[in-house]
């Protein structure tokens, strides 16, 4: 029987494996304008006008908000079923000086969020695949 | 070439069972036909929209095979005033003398459901659960009670509004006022707005005709003048739905860009309009359009919808005829659905939710992934 292995939820997200992930971003050379996920270069002129580049760990809490109702699925890819849901909070956290990136807030209860508030980075068990090997996704936890 | 809309026509929304959407299209056509006095073969062209009801063309089916040129247009939550801005310049250009806009939808139950690779997005993006309409909406209105102090009693009053604006309107989905208190307190959807705060997608249809208005006597002897059409799409920096990240600077929303230029076109400015529809998905949409359309001032809202402004008998009536709120978003038809009410306000023909001496009337819809679309009316 194969190990079980931790899989990032999509390529070139986040670096991974890794004891110190980053998210990854891309950014304009000319403008510095940083954006998540990495821009898909298609030509000479993308591949020179874009390098990408590892993301700060941490920021603060821009806005926020609780998804309270089981999304539809598809698009949603999660373990849960209508027993086992439990409401989750999304938002956008901001690295300052580079960008606000819209993450999954994991480790914190609704009443814990406050706008402004420390947040980091964390690479995160989103659900087991088919083959048993943990589905991993980028989400922000409270600072601590 | 001034242009004037000569004809209306709806088709009630909310849920009509056993009747397509196309159907509802083809009713409010034959109805706007008929208050215009002319027949589909006079139309020189069409404009049409539909998200989830099919073609709009396939309406030549119901209403004849008269060889106009027909266009369909598809602009998300905007293609309504995506439509008509076609027709308007159509008949601007001086090209045509007289066509239609016209939408219809018919959406199924609950939320939609989006294909996250259709928008340019990682498949990633839909499995973690990011890719909700309703968790935007939440978020910026989050965002903007933070910076300018607007309360949650605030978002529930726009809805209170919403309802009782609709249960004066026959064509409304939504036909009785709701208790503020259950507002408040209803099922949480995506925090802060409860579901009485969202509106639902639902079904309905709705034509304008639309003319020279040199020749506009010749149908309607109120003919209702279009000053401005306008759309615009986001900038930079702009706060949309459906990004996996946003900019650290922050431009306006094309909001603001769309309604700038349809004054600049009407050469009025926002303190002349006596009524206007502006786009309310949810509450929060509402009281953030009202300043982004030029209105008032961010964070002057709490004030205004707390002191009765935005309600039919206040200074500035918003949403008369109930909203998206009251009658639900049928892509299609949305954006039309506004101007139709503009239209029988300027007429005079709105019954108990008339704004007195209505001469001047505004719409506003907003689309995802970010475009407005802005009309000023005059009598």
């Amino acid at each position: 029987m194969a190990e079980k292995q931790q899989v990032p939820i999509a390529e070139g997200l986040f670096t991974w494996p890794s004891s110190d992930p980053h998210l990854i971003g891309t950014r304009e050379k000319s403008t510095g304008r940083i954006t998540f996920p990495p821009i898909k270069r298609y030509g000479e002129e993308q591949e020179a006008r874009y390098e990408d580049v590892e993301l700060s760990t941490r920021g603060t809490l821009w806005t926020w908000t609780i998804q309270r109702f089981l999304p539809k699925s598809p698009p949603y890819a999660g373990p849960e079923t209508m027993e086992t849901f439990k409401p989750y909070p999304v938002g956008y956290v901001e690295l300052p000086g580079e960008v606000k990136v819209e993450s999954r807030l994991v480790e914190c209860e609704p009443e814990d969020l406050k706008i402004g508030m420390e947040m980091e980075l964390v690479v995160t068990k989103f659900k087991e695949d088919d083959a048993g090997n943990d589905v991993m996704m980028f989400a922000f936890r409270p600072a601590q | 070439m001034d242009v004037a809309i000569v004809g209306i026509g709806i088709h009630k929304f909310g849920r009509t069972e056993g009747v397509s959407g196309r159907e509802q299209g083809a009713f409010a056509a034959r109805q706007a036909l008929a208050d215009a006095g002319v027949e589909w073969s006079d139309m020189n062209f069409a404009y049409g929209g539909s998200a989830a009801a099919g073609t709009a063309d396939s309406l030549v089916n119901d209403l004849g095979l008269t060889g106009l040129q027909f266009v369909n247009v598809s602009n998300g939550c905007a293609t309504g005033g995506s439509a008509l801005l076609s027709a308007y310049t159509a008949i601007k250009s001086g090209e045509f003398d007289i066509g239609m806009a016209v939408g219809f939808d018919k959406h199924p139950r609950g939320s939609f459901n989006p294909d996250p690779e259709a928008s340019g997005l990682g498949k990633w993006y839909g499995d973690v659960g990011m890719m909700l309409t309703t968790q935007f909406f939440g978020m910026k209105i989050q965002r903007y009670m933070h910076d300018f102090g607007i309360s949650r009693e605030t978002l529930a009053m726009v809805a209170e509004k919403a309802f009782i604006n609709g249960s004066m309107n026959p064509n409304a989905w939504r036909q009785s006022p709701v208790d503020i208190d259950e507002i408040l307190n209803g099922m949480m959807v995506s925090d802060p707005l409860t579901k009485y705060m969202f509106c639902s997608p639902s079904e309905g249809g709705v034509a304008l005709i639309l003319a020279r208005a040199d020749k506009a006597h010749q149908y309607t002897d109120r003919p209702v003048y279009l000053k401005a059409a306008s759309i615009r799409t986001r900038h930079y920096g702009s706060f949309e739905v459906f990004n996996p990240s946003l900019a650290i600077e922050r431009a306006p929303s094309p909001t603001v860009f769309a309604a700038k230029a349809a004054f600049e076109m009407a050469g009025i400015g926002p303190e002349d309009v006596d009524v206007a529809q502006l786009q309310d998905t949810e509450s929060g949409a509402e009281v953030m359009h009202m300043a982004e359309n030029g209105f008032c001032k961010d964070g002057e809202q709490e004030e205004l919808i707390k002191s009765g402004a935005t309600r039919i008998g206040g200074k500035m009536p918003v949403n008369t005829d109930g909203g998206c709120l009251a009658n639900g978003e049928p892509i299609g038809a949305s954006g039309l659905r506004q101007v139709y009410e503009n239209v029988v306000q300027l007429r005079g023909h709105a019954g108990e939710r008339q704004v007195e001496d209505a001469k001047v009337a505004y719409s506003h819809v907003y689309g995802a992934p970010g475009l407005s679309a802005c009309t000023i009316l005059v009598n």
